[in-house]
C-alpha cells in the first residue's frame, strides 16, 4: 500500500548546556541534513518539525524556527507538540500522496531552560488529579522499575536522567520513490512506521510491558526479517529491557551503539535521534536491517517504531 | 491521492465557558458528538490526532498523554498539532492526510481550547516578558488596511453586527447579542485602535470534533450525506522580515491558490457558496477576501459594505458567527473547517445557506503567518 520513502541524510547535535536559542541550533543542523542530502532549500516541499513550547518558557516558542527553515517564499509546513519521530511519521504520511517528494523533518528541544526540569515534566501528567501530587517522571520509572522485580533505586534512576540531560536538535531529509535513488547511492528506506499509546494512569496498566510497542512492532514486520540493530528510546536501564521484549529482540541483536537515551537524552529529539542512527548504522555501517524505536511521556507512554533497510 | 476522504460526522460544544466538565470532558462531549453524527463509536476509530494553541493556555504540556484515555486511545495511534490559531485547520489537514495517504482509514480529530482554566492573554502576550495581546499586534496592519484601502471606518462595526445576528441562529456560539446596532459597536470601547471592544472576539471554551473516513467506510452508510474533501493546503511563513507584508500576507495568498487549483475553482467569488474564515477582529474580514482572492486588492471591504457577505449575499461569510462570536481558540480554525462541512450536508440549521455545494473553511495564526484551508463539496471530486 504504501509509497516507498528514503531517509538520505541525517544531523544532530547535542550539548548539556547552551547558550544559543533553539533556532540558532536548529541552524547549522538543518543547513547540514541539506547539504548532506545534495538538494537546495527550495527543493523541499514539506517540512515538519517537532518541539516543545513549555521547554522554552514562551508559548509560541516554535514560531521562531521557522528561521532557521528559511520560509520564504512560504513553504508548506507543519508542527507537532511531540518528539521528532512523530514529525518525521507526519512528514512520512504527507509523501505517501505522490505530489511531493521531497521532505525536511526536524525538532529541537532546550532541557536546560527550566530550573527543574523534572518539575517541568510534571506538567504532561492528569492536570486534575496526578500533576498536583508532583509526582515526576523519574519517580514513576522508578514505579515501573519496582514493578518489573528490578531493584533500581530512585536515586540511580535520577543520576541516569540528570546525567542524560541535554539540549539537542536534530533534522532528517526524507525523499519519495525514484527521486530517492537518483539523490542518494545509499538511501535508506522507511519500511514501516506506526506509533501507539498506551493509557496515561500509572495505576491503569502494567507498566513492566509495553503492548503499544508491540502493535506498533507487529504492523511494521518487525519479526519479519532479522534485526541487525536496534536504536531503542529507552532513558532508563529497565526501559530498554520492556522494549527488547516488547519488540522480540533476541539476545544476538545490537541495541543502541549509539550509547542510547540513557547516555544522552534531549527532550523532544532523542527518538528522532534514534531514527538518525539507526539511519547511520545502515548507511554508514553497512547494516542491512535496522529498528528504531522512540518514546513519548512517562513511562513509555507512547512509543513510535519503525523498520529501516538498505537498498 | 490515493484515497479519497469523507467527513461523515461533526461535533462541537457550547462554547460559552465551561466548568461542569474537565478538559478531557470537553473533548469528549464533542467526540461523542462527532461519533454520534457518524454513526459510529469510539471502538471503530483507527488514529486520533488533536490540535491546540500553546500548552501554556491551559498549563498542561503535550496534552495528548492525559487525554488518551478519555478519547480511547489505548493501544491506538494519537498526535497533536500545534501550529499556533490555525492550529484547528492544521489539524483537520494532518487528521484528512491520515485518510486520503491511505494510512489510517476512520480518524477523529479534535480540536479544543479551555481558556477559563488558564489566562490566555497572559499567554498571548509571551508570558512573562509582558505585552499587548493578540489585538494588540493586529491593530496596526488593520490601521494599514484601512489606510491603504480607504474603507469607511463602518466597515468594520457591520462585520461585526453581522456576524452577530449570525451567531443568533447558531446553538453553540458563545457571544449572543440580541440587540446589535452599527452605533452600539461604534460607541463600544476603544481596545486596540482601531479595534473596539465588539470588534473583538470573545474568551471562549470549546471542543471541535471531526470523523474522517476513506471512501469504502462513506459509501457503506446508507441514507447519509457526508462532506468530501477536494483540496487541502497548509503554507507558513516568517514572521517578521522587510519585504514581508502582513496585511496581505503571500503565505494566504499561496494556500488560497494551492486549495482552488486542487478543487477547480477559477473564479472564487463566483464558484464558492460559502466561506467560513478565520476573523478575530471584524477587519479581517475585508482583509482576507482580498487575501483569498475573493475580492481584488483595496476592494474586499467592498463585498461587506454591500451585504455580499451576509447569509442573503453572494458570497456568504461566516454564517455560524464566526471567531467574532465564540473563540475557543485552538477549537477556532477547526470549527471553520467543521462549520464548511456543514454548509454542504445541509447540517447547518438556522444558519444554514441554502443550496451550499461548495465551501471553503480557512485558519490563520501566529503573526498573520500560519495559513490553512480546505474545500469541501456534497460530491465526490
Amino acid at each position: 500500500v504504501s509509497r516507498d520513502v528514503a531517509i538520505v541524510s541525517f544531523a544532530s547535535t547535542t550539548v548539556p548546556d547552551t547558550d544559543l536559542t533553539e533556532t540558532q541550533l536548529l541552524y547549522p543542523v538543518i543547513t547540514e541534513a541539506i547539504e548532506q542530502a545534495g538538494i537546495q532549500r527550495n527543493d523541499i516541499q514539506f517540512t515538519c518539525s517537532g518541539s516543545a513550547d513549555y521547554l522554552a518558557g514562551a508559548p509560541f516558542a516554535f514560531v521562531s524556527n521557522l528561521e532557521a527553515t528559511g520560509a520564504w517564499p512560504p513553504i508548506s509546513e507543519s508542527h507537532v507538540e511531540m518528539d521528532g519521530a512523530w514529525a518525521l511519521y507526519e512528514a512520512w504520511v504527507r509523501l505517501q500522496h505522490g505530489d511531493v517528494d521531497v521532505a525536511l523533518t526536524f525538532s529541537s528541544g532546550l532541557s536546560s531552560r527550566s530550573a527543574d526540569l523534572r518539575e517541568t515534566l510534571v506538567l504532561q501528567l492528569d492536570p486534575y488529579y496526578l500533576s498536583p501530587l508532583w509526582v515526576d517522571q523519574v519517580s514513576i520509572a522508578a514505579l515501573q522499575a519496582q514493578a518489573m522485580g528490578r531493584d533500581d533505586t530512585l536515586a540511580d534512576l535520577a543520576a541516569t536522567e540528570k546525567a542524560s540531560r541535554r539540549d539537542g536538535a536534530a533534522a532528517a531529509i526524507l525523499v519519495a520513490g525514484d527521486r530517492a535513488r537518483e539523490l542518494s547511492s545509499r538511501p535508506v528506506w522507511i519500511r514501516g512506521i506506526d506509533h501507539r499509546a498506551e493509557i496515561h494512569y500509572p495505576g491503569m496498566r502494567d507498566l513492566s510491558t509495553s503492548p503499544s510497542t508491540a502493535i506498533a512492532a507487529e504492523n511494521v514486520g518487525v519479526g519479519n526479517g532479522a534485526v541487525d540493530v536496534a536504536e531503542l528510546h529507552a532513558p532508563y536501564p529497565h526501559q530498554e529491557q520492556i522494549l527488547r521484549e516488547a519488540l522480540k529482540l533476541g539476545d544476538d541483536v545490537a541495541v543502541n551503539p549509539s550509547g542510547g537515551a540513557v547516555a544522552e537524552n534531549p527532550a523532544m529529539v532523542a527518538g528522532l535521534i534514534r531514527i538518525g542512527e539507526a539511519f547511520r548504522q545502515v548507511s554508514q555501517n553497512g547494516k542491512r536491517r535496522a529498528v528504531a524505536h522512540a518514546t513519548s511521556g512517562p513511562a513509555l507512554q507512547q512509543n513510535l517504531v519503525c523498520v529501516l533497510e538498505g537498498e | 491521492m490515493a484515497e479519497r476522504c469523507a467527513i461523515v460526522g461533526v461535533g462541537q460544544t457550547h462554547h460559552a465557558k465551561v466548568i461542569e466538565v474537565s478538559l478531557a470532558g470537553l473533548l469528549r462531549q464533542a467526540g461523542e458528538r462527532a461519533l454520534e453524527d457518524a454513526q459510529m463509536t469510539w471502538k471503530d476509530i483507527d488514529a486520533v490526532v488533536i490540535g491546540t494553541a500553546p500548552d501554556q493556555f491551559e498549563g498542561v504540556m503535550m496534552p495528548e498523554l492525559y487525554l488518551a484515555d478519555a478519547l480511547g486511545c489505548a493501544g491506538k495511534p494519537i498526535m497533536r498539532v500545534h501550529t499556533a490559531g490555525s492550529v484547528g485547520g492544521s489539524t483537520a489537514v494532518v487528521a484528512s492526510h491520515l485518510v486520503s495517504s491511505g494510512v489510517r482509514e476512520k480518524v477523529l480529530t479534535i480540536a479544543f481550547e479551555k481558556q477559563s482554566e488558564g489566562d490566555t492573554t497572559w499567554g498571548l502576550s509571551g508570558g512573562r516578558s509582558g505585552g499587548v495581546g493578540a489585538g494588540g499586534y493586529f491593530a496596526p496592519h488593520i490601521r494599514a488596511y484601512i489606510d491603504r484601502s480607504a474603507a469607511p471606518e463602518y466597515v468594520g462595526w457591520m462585520v461585526a453586527v453581522k456576524d452577530r445576528k449570525n451567531a443568533l441562529k447558531n446553538p453553540y456560539a458563545h457571544l449572543k447579542i440580541p440587540d446589535i446596532t452599527l452605533e452600539m459597536v461604534r460607541d463600544s470601547p476603544m481596545v486596540w485602535e482601531p479595534v473596539r471592544r465588539l470588534e473583538s472576539c470573545p474568551t471562549s471554551d470549546g471542543a471541535c470534533a471531526l470523523v474522517l473516513t476513506n471512501e469504502k467506510h462513506a459509501d457503506a452508510k446508507r441514507d447519509f450525506k457526508p462532506a468530501w474533501v477536494h483540496a487541502t493546503a497548509v503554507r507558513s511563513e516568517l514572521g517578521q522580515f522587510p519585504g514581508r507584508d502582513p496585511v496581505n500576507p503571500q503565505g494566504g495568498q499561496d494556500t488560497a491558490a494551492d486549495v482552488y487549483r486542487q478543487a477547480g475553482i477559477t473564479d472564487p467569488l463566483n464558484d464558492v457558496d460559502v466561506v467560513e474564515c478565520y476573523v478575530p477582529f471584524s477587519w479581517y474580514e475585508p482583509m482576507w477576501m482580498e487575501n483569498l482572492g475573493f475580492a481584488p486588492v483595496g476592494e474586499g471591504w467592498k463585498l461587506t459594505e454591500t451585504g455580499e457577505t451576509e447569509m442573503s449575499g453572494r458570497l456568504p461569510v461566516n454564517p455560524s458567527g464566526g471567531v467574532l462570536s465564540s473563540n475557543p481558540i485552538g477549537a477556532s480554525g477547526m470549527l471553520r473547517f467543521a462549520e464548511a462541512a456543514m454548509q454542504v450536508r445541509e447540517q447547518a440549521g438556522e444558519h444554514q445557506v441554502d443550496g451550499a455545494r461548495t465551501a471553503v473553511g480557512h485558519a490563520y495564526g501566529g503573526a498573520a503567518q500560519f495559513f490553512a484551508m480546505w474545500v469541501v463539496r456534497n460530491e465526490k471530486p
